[in-house]
């Protein structure tokens, strides 16, 4: 390549395309780092995001040269052999082909797809086949239209729609893996800074697994459309410190007692709570209330949201959303129970007291 | 039809295969596709139906039905030989044969369904079992009897007289359809009464 | 000569003054079995489903354009994205790139017509029927909600999603069955071209001499006849499953949801190379004709076809990295979705080589070309960049991935076919399209090809999962959504000048001639548009450019070939 045959022009053209590439992916980087809730595919959390990361900056360099490359073939070709005004009126010379063109061409292509495959092949067998170290945190999601539902076998309990994961120590790692079942449709966990996303899929399991580095609010949302409110299917995951952690454990872990005082507004609303068809969908541990529809809502309180993550979980949203769930969530499978004013008011005092 | 092209090029005959048979090497090309994937269908899901009879409990292995199919296609053969050379009475005989043999294939089809479905209760939507096996044999009953209903169409017309040793190459075109869906037959045959049971 | 005269195309070769009624008019194109009118109509339907099709987009992208967007309720958004992406691939891509072989191939090839003439009829009317039904979905279906039901189910129609446990009503059955209907049309049109290109070809036009195009309709048609089967099978299965109580993807009685994503891409992702394969036909006999040099490498460029026909048919699990298949089964397809980028690599050389050292006119075909070169170029690279599974654990499902399909499909093909419009309309028309109008419509589409789908990269990388109806501000997607929108509008318009273009030059374009491009293949040999029967007298070639061994006698192809 002979960079002298080049206008200086088309050679700083290129030169500022490969600099402002290489500028954007280090941007998105850094604007990601700012923020923990952050989605950026590039700024990574976890082992799993890292190793991803680390190979996509390597595809991306690769794919980076040949784009400069060919491109600026393209770019030189389309005008310096372009036909001029003032141009000799016979054809050019008809060349038919050329067989070393084709091998190289061939050849250094085929070297690259190798480079590029082993280095793949190496990132898939590290984050999928990955051992679990002693200190694992086991949790079982189950894809629901449109909620998850996560399960503790090792503490014995079920919540829903806010994970808690204690940060994991590179020096005594206490990864979280997690193992992706669906009640229902396709979905799929994906939550960019800590893991690529692996997909829930009926009588199909699936594991994935991370070990964020820092505390704090993960986000991410359901990737594979599973029916009417696939967009609001949103994931929150909390990276707790261990002792954080091993406080929200203790808590999710205890039944609510039947002895435990309630306001008359809220024993009311206990009563039509068992007694209608809220038992049927949704399970309260230590009540009567066993259904594994919905949600589980044993420690409703203890979480910011509701609906998976689509509103702020405050009393005025809990009311409206027990009288009305379409209003947020069109098509969520929750119906209107047609509940009176009066019994929406003792419902959502009875929810506001599962702590 | 002929498509033996009468131009010269050069000096000698431009010639290029016939339409008819290119036209239906690719129509086989495509139903054995759709044929491929029921076979994997069926494949995969063997040993995997939560319920309801297994193959070896209620198959039983067509031995007489597949000897008429898989002799239909040497008559069909030699029926196509027949109306090459103009022997009009050997065709008609032999294509008879392959038409009878075809029908007798079908209605021992629907025998074996009867006894399934009444006397061994599997149904198309029993377990997995009954789903591939009544898809894959069904879909290759339904090519048969396609099949069938050209050997009728062929048959009225040659008994019509319609029929002429000039039409022997378009009767070979369809005479490959009817050995292809014999060919998937020993296809379903081994995948669903061999290696199945 | 009446076959020179400009004619409405619906005439018979006679002389104006015979006087055909509008009733006549019509009536000779709903029974024609002509492979020229069948084409435009092919073509013609096309272009119709394309506004549709559009309209369907810019409806999501009204949606999309801010967080919380309420324009569109969410089922309405679900079924937006499935009918365009639906409309697109089969009423829109297939029946425009059909329209254009079952036109060409016969006159490219020296013949009359094609193997099956009243096979092709069928063909076109079974496919525009299945249009027809598909979009009565929206008056005819039930749905979930109730009220008038286009399906929802996206354009793959997962398992177990469209079981009819989750999706009731018959909207499911509206994309089953009128995509079934159309694969017996796509099937009997592959079949029709493999014919006529092996059995039809003019004396001397051995398979070695015949155009570039006529070989890559002959790989695309072959693929099809392997790859739209098993769509044809899988929708077979789930019409059992639907309503006979069958278990094929029943998840609850042991079926496997799995299965359905194997068999659809094993479908899927070949027919992406059915639809492209003809860009690359039309990009093949463009760019030599406008760098008036041949086609530098015809034999690797077809080998490097057929290799791409094969090696397309390995590649499918690459949309399946996430589902949880082993760790070697990932691999594997990482290496054949890597290896098919090689041949089609290969092909970009080969266009660049037939461009480097000629004379490069720059009318609006090539201007065309050239966009598809550097848009293909990077929509190929950011293939790769999904080929590699772990970098598609996050991109995938995500806008990253559309971005990337919307630049082969826009960036690659739909460009590829507007310089395929603006190179062979004289010939079917017998007028020039505008070079002015064109060159609008170059430039406005460029600009807003690029506003929106450079930028629709960035929501992807952002953690933008696709399909859904609406997203959560503070992500830091809703400027760079904006964003897209605005291109949409902006491609909308170029669009505008290019329905008026074709408009205004079927009435008041320059008279074409029947060479207007000093072009070399047997369709430039005939006036424009060309009689019913092609040619007077059967052609014989001796080269791959008879019209240069005509044009220039002392200096033949065949003496280089």
């Amino acid at each position: 390549m002979r960079i002298a045959s080049w206008t200086s022009l088309e050679l700083r053209h290129l030169l500022k395309l490969a600099g402002a590439w290489m500028l954007a992916a280090r941007c998105f980087a850094q604007s990601g780092a700012q923020s923990s809730s952050s989605t950026n595919i590039f700024a990574p959390a976890s082992t799993p995001a890292d190793a991803i990361f680390g190979l996509s900056i390597f595809v991306l360099a690769v794919t980076g040269v040949i784009f400069a490359i060919v491109f600026g073939l393209l770019l030189y070709a389309a005008i310096r052999f372009r036909r001029r005004p003032n141009d000799d009126p016979r054809e050019p010379l008809q060349i038919y082909g050329s067989d070393q063109l084709e091998l190289a061409w061939t050849v250094i292509p085929v070297l690259i797809v190798i480079v590029l495959f082993m280095t793949s092949a190496r990132v898939i067998h590290a984050v999928q086949d990955a051992r679990r170290p002693k200190g694992t945190i086991e949790v079982v999601v189950i894809g629901h239209q449109f909620w998850w539902e996560y399960r503790y076998p090792q503490y014995g309990f079920v919540t829903a729609n806010e994970l808690h994961v204690p940060v994991s120590d590179p020096a005594h790692p206490t990864p979280t893996f997690l193992e992706l079942r669906s009640a229902d449709t396709d979905h799929s966990f994906w939550i960019p800074v800590l893991a690529g996303k692996t997909d829930l899929i009926p009588n199909h399991p699936n594991s994935m697994w991370i070990d964020p580095h820092g505390a704090g609010l993960y986000l991410g949302q359901c990737a594979q459309y599973c029916g009417t409110q696939h967009a609001k299917m949103l994931l929150r995951a909390y990276v707790d410190s261990p002792a954080e952690f091993d406080r929200w454990v203790q808590a999710q872990q205890k039944t609510v007692r039947e002895d435990t005082p309630l306001s008359p507004v809220a024993l009311e609303g206990r009563r039509v709570f068992n007694s209608t068809a809220c038992v049927n969908c949704h399970a309260i541990s230590g009540t009567a209330a066993e259904g594994r529809v919905g949600p589980d809502l044993t420690h409703l309180m203890s979480r910011e949201t509701i609906a998976s993550g689509v509103t702020p979980n405050t009393a005025a949203n809990l009311r409206r959303w027990v009288q009305n769930p379409a209003a947020f969530k069109p098509g969520s499978l929750m119906p209107s129970m047609n509940l009176t004013d009066k019994e929406v008011d003792e419902v959502t005092a009875y929810l506001l007291t599962l702590h | 039809m002929s498509a033996i092209s009468t131009t010269l090029y050069a000096g000698r005959p431009w010639t290029l295969p016939s339409r008819g048979r290119v036209g239906m090497f690719c129509l086989i090309t495509a139903e054995a596709a759709i044929f491929t994937i029921f076979v994997v269908a069926y494949l995969f899901y063997l040993g995997k139906s939560v319920s309801g009879p297994t193959p070896r409990q209620v198959l039983d292995v067509p031995i007489f039905n597949t000897i008429c199919l898989l002799s239909s296609s040497l008559t069909i053969h030699f029926a196509d030989r027949a109306l090459d050379r103009g022997r009009m009475a050997a065709f008609k005989v032999l294509w008879f044969l392959t038409l009878a043999l075809g029908a007798i294939f079908l209605i021992g089809t629907g025998r074996e369904w009867d006894r399934l479905i009444y006397t061994s209760g599997l149904t198309i939507s029993t377990n997995l079992f009954g789903t591939t096996y009544y898809s894959l044999v069904g879909l290759h009953a339904f090519h048969v009897a396609v099949g069938l209903l050209g050997l009728g169409l062929v048959m009225a017309l040659a008994l019509t007289s319609k029929l002429k040793q000039e039409h022997a190459g378009r009767v070979g075109v369809f005479s490959l359809y009817w050995h292809f869906v014999d060919a998937v037959w020993v296809v379903v045959f081994t995948v669903v009464y061999i290696l199945g049971r | 000569m009446a076959s020179d005269s400009i004619s409405l195309p619906g005439s018979i070769g006679l002389p104006r003054d015979a006087g055909s009624t509008w009733l006549e008019t019509l009536h000779e194109w709903v029974i024609t079995v002509d492979h020229k009118k069948l084409g435009l109509m092919y073509i013609g339907s096309a272009l119709i489903f394309l506004v549709i099709g559009g309209i369907e987009a810019a409806i999501m992208r009204i949606q999309l354009a801010v967080a919380h967007g309420q324009f569109v309720s969410p089922e309405v958004f679900n079924r937006m994205f499935t009918m365009h992406g639906t409309t697109m691939i089969f009423f829109v891509a297939m029946t425009v790139l059909f329209g254009f072989g079952i036109y060409l191939v016969p006159l490219m090839i020296g013949t009359r017509d094609m193997a099956f003439p009243r096979l092709n009829a069928w063909g076109f009317w079974m496919t525009l029927f299945a249009a027809l039904l598909f979009y009565f979905s929206f008056v005819g279906g039930d749905g979930l909600s109730g009220a008038g039901g286009a399906p929802d189910v996206g354009w793959w129609a997962y398992a177990p999603l469209t079981s009819p446990a989750f999706s009731r009503g018959h909207s499911t059955d509206y994309w089953t069955i009128a995509l079934l209907v159309a694969g017996f049309g796509t099937v009997a049109t592959a079949v029709n071209l493999v014919a006529t290109i092996v059995t039809m070809r003019c004396p001397g036009m051995t398979l070695g001499k015949m155009p570039l195009l006529a070989w890559m309709y002959l790989v695309m048609s072959g693929m099809l006849l392997f790859t739209i089967t098993p769509l044809t099978a899988a929708q077979l299965m789930l019409m059992v499953d639907r309503y006979l109580g069958g278990h094929f993807f029943d998840t609850q009685a042991g079926g496997s949801a799995v299965i359905w994503m194997h068999f659809f891409w094993i479908f899927g992702h070949p027919e992406v190379y059915v639809l492209i394969i003809p860009a690359f036909a039309f990009i093949s006999e463009i760019v030599p004709v406008f760098s008036r040099k041949p086609i530098f490498g015809y034999p690797i460029m077809v080998a490097a076809t057929v290799a791409i026909g094969f090696v397309s048919m390995s590649v499918w699990a690459h949309h399946m990295y996430t589902v949880g298949m082993a760790s070697y089964s990932s691999a594997f397809f990482v290496l054949t979705t890597m290896a098919v980028g090689i041949p089609t690599g290969i092909k970009i050389f080969n266009w660049l080589g037939t461009m480097w050292g000629g004379k490069i006119h720059y009318d609006v075909p090539m201007m065309f070309a050239l966009g598809f070169l550097f848009q293909f170029l990077i929509a190929g690279l950011t293939g790769i960049m999904l080929s590699s599974a772990p970098f598609d654990w996050q991109l995938g499902g995500s806008y990253f991935v559309v971005a990337h399909f919307h630049y082969v499909i826009v960036g690659g093909i739909l460009f590829s076919l507007f310089g395929a419009f603006y190179y062979w309309y004289p010939k079917m028309t017998g007028r020039m399209l505008n070079e002015t109008l064109g060159k609008w419509h170059f430039w406005l589409f460029l600009i807003g090809f690029h506003v929106t789908f450079d930028v629709m990269h960035i929501p992807g990388i952002l953690g933008m999962p696709r399909r859904i109806y609406t997203y959560e501000p503070g992500r830091g997607w809703e400027q760079w959504n904006l964003i897209v929108s605005i291109g949409a509008v902006i491609q909308t318009v170029a669009i505008l000048f290019f329905v008026v273009n074709m408009i205004w030059s079927y009435f008041r374009g320059r008279p074409a001639g029947k060479d207007p491009w000093d072009a070399w293949t047997l369709e430039w040999a005939v006036s424009s548009p060309p009689p019913v029967y092609n040619f007077a007298v059967l052609p014989e070639v001796m080269s791959r450019r008879p019209l240069w061994d005509i044009k220039h006698p002392e200096d033949p192809d065949w003496k280089y070939e």
